[in-house]
């Protein structure tokens, strides 16, 4: 095995187009992820079950079963029914759809965590229910799974490769094309495995800080 | 002072007989096989402080939750302010509850807020107060019980007299006619609560605010009571003015709990 630092340079320029997809994948996954989540979490707590149940069968359908089955789901059979959108928002879509029902469960264990005094001192205060939960409980239910919903940042991160499968080139789309054309493995693998090592602990410096803005 | 409530002058309490402000009529609460309140009947009139004892388990702090609707009765009616609070729609009930505050044993400030703002909260969203207004209040009722200096402190940055007294202010702050206080020194280190206890005095005397009081300190009980309800399981075994229940109680049970507890 030879090592061609010639190849590293001649991979950058699609290492950097596969690592900007990889990041936006990455940043609007976690959004749609987080966001979604604390819809379903919220929805599960509907008082009438023909909400509950209907959002339980969805999410855990969802949840169980695979990522890459949902991507090409996604991607070859909503066009069928006529709905067409690029693959990068597919997979985006996908991600944050198949994550949201994890992060669905830490906001529920965030939002149990809360001390029923909490919702008692709102009753009292006579707080309406929508101005309870936007100002007390999930303010102090969200600062609680902060630290949970970042490893699933980290997980999400190291799904994005999957996002192959649908034609995006990320990361080892774009190694694995330039592997293919040149002959080279070993360069443009080592490289992105050295980059999704970093990327995911800047991800969790940065998750930490934010920790620490909200834990005080 | 700026915790002054609305009280009606037509209403001249005489114990046991004026328009009662707070009653419970026929009142059973029962928590799966335990029978905690057993066909209460009871009222409180308007301006007087009632204090509620009796061994743990007996009912008292139900009696306040009720009254918050922090629960339901399963039997009985429950009115304030001649209007019913249960059974009643949730319309209404919002409308009653605004006539009621609470203090609580473990005080339930909001951790994600200043004190200023747990303070205002509240008459800011449900009343409708201004925030300057809002917060003119809560300096008011933050210099009332000592605390003037905390306005910009977390919950978490007091100690627990601190905090039980912002949660006081945090209860004016909406003028109820009510205050309903659930053993509010109960969780305090002894040498705290003597503070919590001098502004529930000063309150008592220079507010014509209605009292309702779990508490486990008969000292206290006994300065600020207009009447003393001793409680056994679920009933009321004996009712009057403190120096008759503390000084020449009738009944055994009630001797018995105050020469366990004193």
């Amino acid at each position: 095995m030879n090592w061609d630092w010639g190849a590293v340079r001649d991979f950058m320029p699609h290492f950097r187009d596969g690592l900007l997809v990889t990041l936006q994948a990455l940043a609007l996954g976690s959004v749609i992820s987080f966001a979604l989540g604390l819809v379903w979490a919220l929805l599960m707590r509907a008082p009438t079950r023909w909400v509950r149940w209907p959002v339980g069968a969805v999410t855990e359908f969802v949840r169980n079963t695979p990522l890459l089955v949902q991507l090409f789901f996604l991607f070859y059979v909503l066009p069928e029914w006529g709905l067409t959108f690029s693959a990068l928002t597919t997979g985006v879509f996908a991600i944050g759809l198949h994550y949201s029902t994890y992060t669905m469960q830490v906001y529920r264990a965030g939002i149990e965590a809360v001390p029923a005094g909490q919702w008692e001192a709102a009753t009292a205060l006579n707080l309406p229910r929508r101005r309870t939960w936007t100002a007390v409980i999930l303010p102090q239910a969200i600062r609680r799974v902060v630290p949970a919903l970042g490893n699933y940042v980290i997980s999400m991160l190291k799904d994005t490769p999957m996002l192959m499968a649908i034609t995006v080139l990320e990361m080892l789309g774009q190694a694995r094309l330039y592997s293919q054309q040149h002959f080279r493995f070993t360069e443009p693998l080592t490289v992105i495995g050295v980059a999704f090592i970093l990327v995911s602990y800047l991800a969790s410096l940065l998750l930490r800080a934010l920790e620490r803005r909200l834990v005080r | 002072m700026s915790v002054d409530t609305a009280k009606n002058p037509d209403h001249a309490p005489v114990p046991g007989t004026g328009p009662q402000l707070v009653r419970l009529e026929n009142v059973t609460k029962r928590f799966g096989d335990h029978t905690v309140l057993d066909g209460l009947d009871f009222g409180v009139d308007a301006g007087k402080h009632v204090t509620l004892i009796g061994p743990s388990g007996s009912g008292k702090t139900t009696i306040l939750r009720l009254l918050m609707t922090l629960t339901t009765p399963d039997e009985g009616t429950i009115t304030v302010a001649g209007e019913r609070l249960f059974p009643a729609p949730a319309r209404q009930v919002r409308e009653i509850r605004k006539k009621i505050g609470m203090v609580f044993q473990h005080f339930n400030l909001f951790p994600n807020m200043t004190v200023l703002r747990n303070i205002t909260e509240a008459p800011v969203t449900v009343l409708g107060l201004s925030k300057d207004e809002a917060e003119e209040r809560a300096q008011e009722l933050l210099d009332l019980v000592g605390l003037a200096d905390k306005c910009d402190a977390r919950p978490s940055q007091l100690s627990g007299g601190q905090q039980q007294r912002v949660a006081i202010a945090r209860a004016l702050a909406m003028r109820p006619q009510v205050l309903l206080l659930d053993e509010v020194t109960s969780a305090l280190d002894p040498e705290l609560v003597a503070g919590v206890l001098d502004v529930l005095r000063d309150i008592a005397r220079s507010t014509d605010i209605t009292m309702l009081c779990v508490t486990h300190e008969m000292g206290f009980a006994r300065d600020i009571s207009d009447q003393v309800l001793m409680f056994d399981a679920g009933r009321v075994v004996e009712a009057g003015p403190p120096e008759k229940i503390f000084g020449d109680p009738e009944q055994e049970r009630t001797r018995e709990f105050l020469s366990a507890v004193l």
